[in-house]
């Protein structure tokens, strides 16, 4: 499939999914992502693949734990209170180390909350989630292509380092539909799963856990998948960057936001001021290093989010007091437009007179 | 020449376990693991270790085994006979992994008729976290939160999950024994050989065991007084005998 094709998110994500090789997928019903589990339900079968409505989320993640045990592709998506039932088996696949997708079309928060689009759960997907030490690869699409593209590569990254990779899409991604070229298979050449359950035929039993009670070697355990994690920090970090070369204000927003982030910047450079934007495409890792960079010119940032503001504490950690961090957002479904964006730009930037 | 008559199981490794002496595991991971053998089914064998006394199940059972989340077992063992058809998948869960935390995988798993093996074991009592109530727990009997034994009106009855389960078309075989003396012992054998065949012979449907098994410790008890209580008081409670199939 490489011509281009009118989808929406939600199905998009779905069919890259299945071109990537996807053998099970695993969901419970939960606004605004329902068409992923209607597409896959039609799909999935067809490919003669598995689909299973579990009976919760709970499920749903343990029947991916099962699958991904076994060495398939496997994977569930969600939104936001769904995700929360889910923390306690993405910490057990992050202990176990297994590879599988997890998609968050994020709503409103917390609690019920509501069905529209939000990026509040940036804190439970980046910080961990679950307990224990862990990390989850974080994607952060802003566009119906990316969504799809991020799920094929977060495919093959999560075979590559065994780890769960999430992509943290929120209402409007799911929902809306734009123009996209479905991904086709990479073909990247990944490690043998040679850890899978797969019978112990002619070989020594495999043993697939998160518990080790000898001395220390939970310490140990730790430290190999921090290990890991730093790895997959110097490879696998993702940023785009939009007039930051010159800019005075530098906006940091993933997403939807950054989308609107993006014609704000532009409505402010047609008023003279210098804006940038950097978008973080990986949330998990953080693009740190390139926002420091940043920062070492004298910049202000402001970071626009769809909460109260959770990704602009890795924002500031990453400038580490060089440079002015703002932040403009609104939680609970609202979003935010260019005007009330440009106003924000316009309140931290004195407005250059040209007229003058 | 000396014949040979009795010996471990090839499934079974060689080695001392954790379990409390007197306990049920070690008659249960036995059993288990010689049907393995008798039916030559190791290499396509996937065992799922629970979270309770026999969590490190994986140490005894040498089969490719996972350790799953607490009471997740049947969706876990879903997620992989799906995508797996042609091996063969068996959950070994307590009754606190089962009957409490884990109760609606185990229903929706039989509801779903998801054709997997189910070993359930029943000894009235959380063991690995110091003896508390579970479900099963009958009336009147002390635990490490029953000071003054179960009563209906504070902790509710003894819940029979494996009744609940025969109700239900998508389970195809339950049955409960007992590890309380040699006539049933064998029984019990014979039924998990039982569950196994149905699975390798594609009968569609959950197929599960429930052995009920003596916890000396946390019973307070000898070991022969621990294998009389199942006979004399724990059946009372959990009737013996098939309950599907």
């Amino acid at each position: 499939m490489t011509e281009k094709v009118l989808m929406c998110g939600n199905e998009a994500m779905a069919e890259a999914a299945i071109q990537a090789g996807l053998d099970a997928y695993f969901g419970y019903p939960i606004t605004p992502q329902n068409e992923v589990a209607a597409y896959m339900s039609k799909r999935m079968p067809e490919q003669g693949r598995v689909f299973i409505q579990s009976e919760s989320e709970l499920a749903a993640i343990n029947m991916v734990f099962g699958a991904a045990a076994t060495g398939k592709r496997a994977m569930t998506s969600s939104s936001s209170p769904g995700i929360s039932l889910m923390q306690e088996g993405i910490s057990y696949l992050a202990a176990a180390e297994l590879p599988c997708v997890i998609v968050n079309v994020m709503r409103g928060g917390p609690g019920l909350g509501n069905i529209c689009p939000s990026q509040g759960d940036y804190f439970q997907s980046v910080k961990g989630g679950g307990h224990g030490d862990y990390h989850c690869i974080v994607f952060g699409p802003a566009s119906v292509q990316e969504f799809a593209d991020n799920t094929a590569l977060a495919f093959d990254l999560a075979d590559l380092y065994k780890i769960p990779a999430i992509i943290l899409a929120d209402g409007i991604i799911g929902q809306m539909m734009e123009p996209l070229t479905i991904p086709k298979k990479s073909g990247t050449k990944l490690p043998k799963k040679d850890w899978a359950l797969t019978g112990a035929q002619a070989r020594k039993q495999n043993i697939v856990r998160s518990l080790w009670l000898a001395d220390g070697a939970v310490e140990r355990h730790n430290y190999d998948l921090q290990a890991k994690y730093r790895q997959i920090e110097k490879n696998e970090t993702r940023c785009e960057q939009y007039k930051v070369e010159d800019a005075d204000i530098v906006l940091v927003a993933y997403g939807i936001s950054a989308r609107i982030s993006r014609g704000a910047v532009e409505k402010a450079r047609e008023l003279g001021i210098k804006a940038g934007l950097i978008r973080p495409i990986t949330l998990w890792p953080f693009p740190s290093e390139l926002i420091s960079k940043a920062a070492d010119e004298s910049r202000i940032f402001l970071t626009v989010e769809m909460s109260c503001g959770q990704m602009v504490q890795d924002v500031r950690l990453a400038v580490s007091g060089k440079a002015p961090v703002a932040f403009w957002g609104r939680p609970g479904g609202g979003i935010p437009t260019v005007e009330q964006v440009l106003e924000k730009i316009q309140e931290i930037v004195k407005k250059p007179d040209k007229k003058k | 020449m000396m014949q040979k008559v009795f010996t471990r199981p090839a499934a079974l490794k060689d080695c001392t376990t954790h379990y409390c002496p007197g306990c049920g595991h070690g008659i249960a991971h036995r059993l288990v693991m010689e049907v393995i053998d008798e039916l030559s089914i190791r290499g396509k064998t996937i065992g799922i270790a629970p979270v309770g006394c026999a969590v490190l199940a994986y140490d005894y059972m040498d089969v490719d085994m996972v350790e799953v989340a607490h009471g997740r077992a049947p969706a876990v063992a879903t997620g992989m006979k799906r995508t797996n058809p042609d091996k063969i998948v068996f959950s070994y869960q307590g009754d606190g992994d089962l009957a409490a935390i884990g109760t609606a995988e185990i229903i929706h798993a039989a509801h779903r008729a998801e054709q997997i093996t189910v070993v359930f074991i029943n000894n009235a009592v959380f063991g690995m976290t110091g003896g508390q109530m579970a479900p099963t727990t009958t009336l009147g009997q002390i635990t490490a939160t029953t000071p003054d034994g179960r009563t209906p009106a504070r902790h509710g009855y003894p819940l029979q999950v494996s009744e609940l389960l025969a109700i239900l078309p998508g389970a195809t075989y339950v049955e409960r024994c007992a590890l309380c003396s040699i006539p049933q012992i064998k029984n019990a054998k014979k039924a998990l050989k039982h569950a196994f065949e149905l699975q390798m012979n594609n009968a569609k449907g959950l197929s599960l065991v429930e052995l009920l098994s003596p916890c000396p410790t946390y019973w307070r008890m000898t070991p022969p007084d621990a294998m009389l209580w199942i006979q004399n008081e724990m059946t009372k409670v959990f009737p013996l005998g098939k309950l599907k199939g």
